[in-house]
């Protein structure tokens, strides 16, 4: 196991890209992911490898686009207004079938909002944000950690699939300092027969989303649903932390989740059994988890950073089994321990 | 533990910093931290500062309205964040440059005179230690001295290392302690 070192966020996933082997990193800035692309701008170059700052957020997504379709390891990364511009790209990368990868760090909207960490993005970057039937795969890591581990893991997952994985941060995980071990290589090595190499010895290939032949688009269409089916099966992860035994479960994820896991730690001091539930893909959600964890429970506290955007799926998912309850700070907040708790108390006993 | 720390100062005082060698010293010792600068639309000479949280076991939000211990370095700093000490709490203060009297009375106010003793040592940069020092003199469950002495390796720059003896020996002088 490597050294336990003070990382921030933004520089833990950013090594964690270099380790995984990122080959292309296409920059715009945006606070507050900036070191993202600062620590790219200094490594790339050193180990031979492509950092380009694009002239705007939809061509740092086109040029992943492109990059990708030749079989290359790349990523862009930006934070919500950002990733709103970004957008019209994923819907080409998901109907071309190319991987790739894209880091947002939330920030507070709508709009250009402000520069702190927010959760206001789960419906565009999980619910789709670009045309047509797809998905993006999301992970939302809750640590540094996380954020390092699935960061390298969201680019062998890109590529076993063909799809671009997103990881679903926020400005305070972006910006925090954490003790980190940074992930060994896995080692994973997808074939590529679909890149774009050239054509030598072999007949041209054409990577492309426009399908416009008789019926074609629809048989693509039903290829998309099977692998998201299979994605579905293989992918979905999720923490289950004191679930078992508790009165009262909270979902929640990413920062939030650090927030109501305390809270449960409090509440069991008072003798009170709550515990926490946290997606950790938010795309696939992990509904049929979530379900069984939640049944026969007496309440569901759905905590986020946003107006509440995740509790419909929460609701979906529990399907009426168990009352679901709602607790949201929009704006850039973070939730108090005091209050998770305090609204966990309001249910009695 | 569960220790919620400010520091506080203009910027160029080094307390971003000096939360990364508390941070790096208590990791050391084995707790969890977390470190996060405040980077909202900041004035021009206000004030820069960062939270760190060191605790035992989880650490939940990066930041708090509130804080257990307040490490301020300058008048803003100490306007700005008398307010947010816990009952209870410690503040303190780098009396070379703040002559405002603190008004709380529900804390406990210690005072550094953190750019004299740094003078003294040598050095026109190295207040931040001096400051380091007496916290950790007074929160010894924070991280042992020798961590904190021991981090000035890792969080600053290699080419400023050559004055990390100055800033051990400010470190030390900061906490009472006879060099």
């Amino acid at each position: 196991m490597g050294e336990r070192v003070l990382l921030k966020g933004n520089e833990a996933a950013s090594e964690a890209a270099l380790i995984a082997g990122c080959t292309h990193y296409f920059a715009y800035p945006i606070t507050p992911q900036n070191e993202i692309s600062a620590y790219m701008a200094k490594r790339m170059p050193k180990l031979n490898r492509t950092f380009l700052q694009a002239e705007s957020e939809i061509a740092a997504c086109n040029m992943v686009y492109g990059a990708a379709a030749t079989g290359a390891r790349a990523m862009t990364s930006s934070s919500s207004p950002g990733i709103a511009l970004k957008q019209e790209s994923f819907g080409y990368i998901a109907g071309a079938e190319v991987p790739a990868v894209v880091i947002n760090m939330m920030r507070g909207g709508p709009g250009l909002g402000n520069i702190s960490g927010s959760q206001g993005d789960y419906n565009m970057c999980v619910k789709g944000g670009s045309n047509g039937d797809f998905h993006n795969l999301v992970y939302a890591p809750a640590t540094v950690q996380e954020l390092a581990d699935l960061t390298l893991k969201a680019f062998d997952v890109a590529e076993k699939y063909r799809i671009l994985t997103l990881i679903l941060g926020d400005g305070y995980l972006a910006q925090m300092s954490e003790p980190c071990v940074l992930p060994e290589p896995s080692g994973f090595k997808a074939e590529k027969p679909w890149a774009l190499t050239g054509a030598e010895g072999r007949p041209a290939q054409v990577i492309n989303s426009l399908r416009l032949a008789d019926g074609v688009l629809e048989v693509h269409n039903r290829h998309l649903e099977e692998k998201y089916k299979a994605i579905e099966a293989a992918e979905v992860m999720f923490e289950n932390f004191h679930c078992d035994d508790a009165d009262f479960v909270l979902v929640t994820y990413g920062t939030a989740s650090r927030v109501c896991k305390a809270a449960v730690m409090n509440l069991r001091k008072q003798g009170i059994k709550a515990g926490v539930f946290r997606p950790i893909t938010l795309w696939p959600f992990p509904s049929v988890a979530l379900a069984a964890a939640v049944a026969g429970k007496k309440q569901v506290l759905t905590v986020e950073m946003s107006l509440g955007q995740m509790v419909a799926d929460v609701r979906l998912a529990v399907n009426g089994a168990v009352p679901v309850d709602f607790l949201g700070r929009p704006g850039g907040a973070v939730p108090m321990v005091d209050e998770v708790t305090e609204r966990v108390l309001s249910y009695g006993r | 533990m569960y220790s919620e720390i400010l520091f506080a100062g203009f910027g160029g005082q080094g307390v971003i910093l000096a939360g990364k060698i508390l941070c790096i010293a208590a990791m050391h010792d084995g707790k969890n931290v977390s470190h996060i600068p405040s980077y909202g639309a900041e004035m021009r000479g206000g004030t820069a500062n960062c939270c760190v949280v060191i605790s035992d076991g989880l650490i939940a939000s990066p930041v708090t309205p509130k804080y257990d211990i307040a490490v301020v370095m300058n008048t803003p700093s100490l306007l700005k964040f008398e307010s947010a000490v816990r009952p209870g709490g410690k503040l303190l203060i780098n009396s070379s440059l703040i002559d405002v009297e603190p008004t709380r009375t529900d804390i406990e106010i210690i005072k550094v005179d953190a750019n004299d003793i740094s003078e003294k040592a040598g050095s026109h940069k190295a207040a931040n230690m001096a400051m380091l020092g007496k916290l950790i003199a007074v929160e010894p469950e924070l991280c042992s001295p020798e961590s904190l002495y021991a981090a000035l390796d890792v969080a600053i720059s290699e080419r400023n290392r050559k004055f990390n003896p100055v800033n051990i020996a400010v470190m030390k002088i900061g906490g009472g302690i006879d060099v």
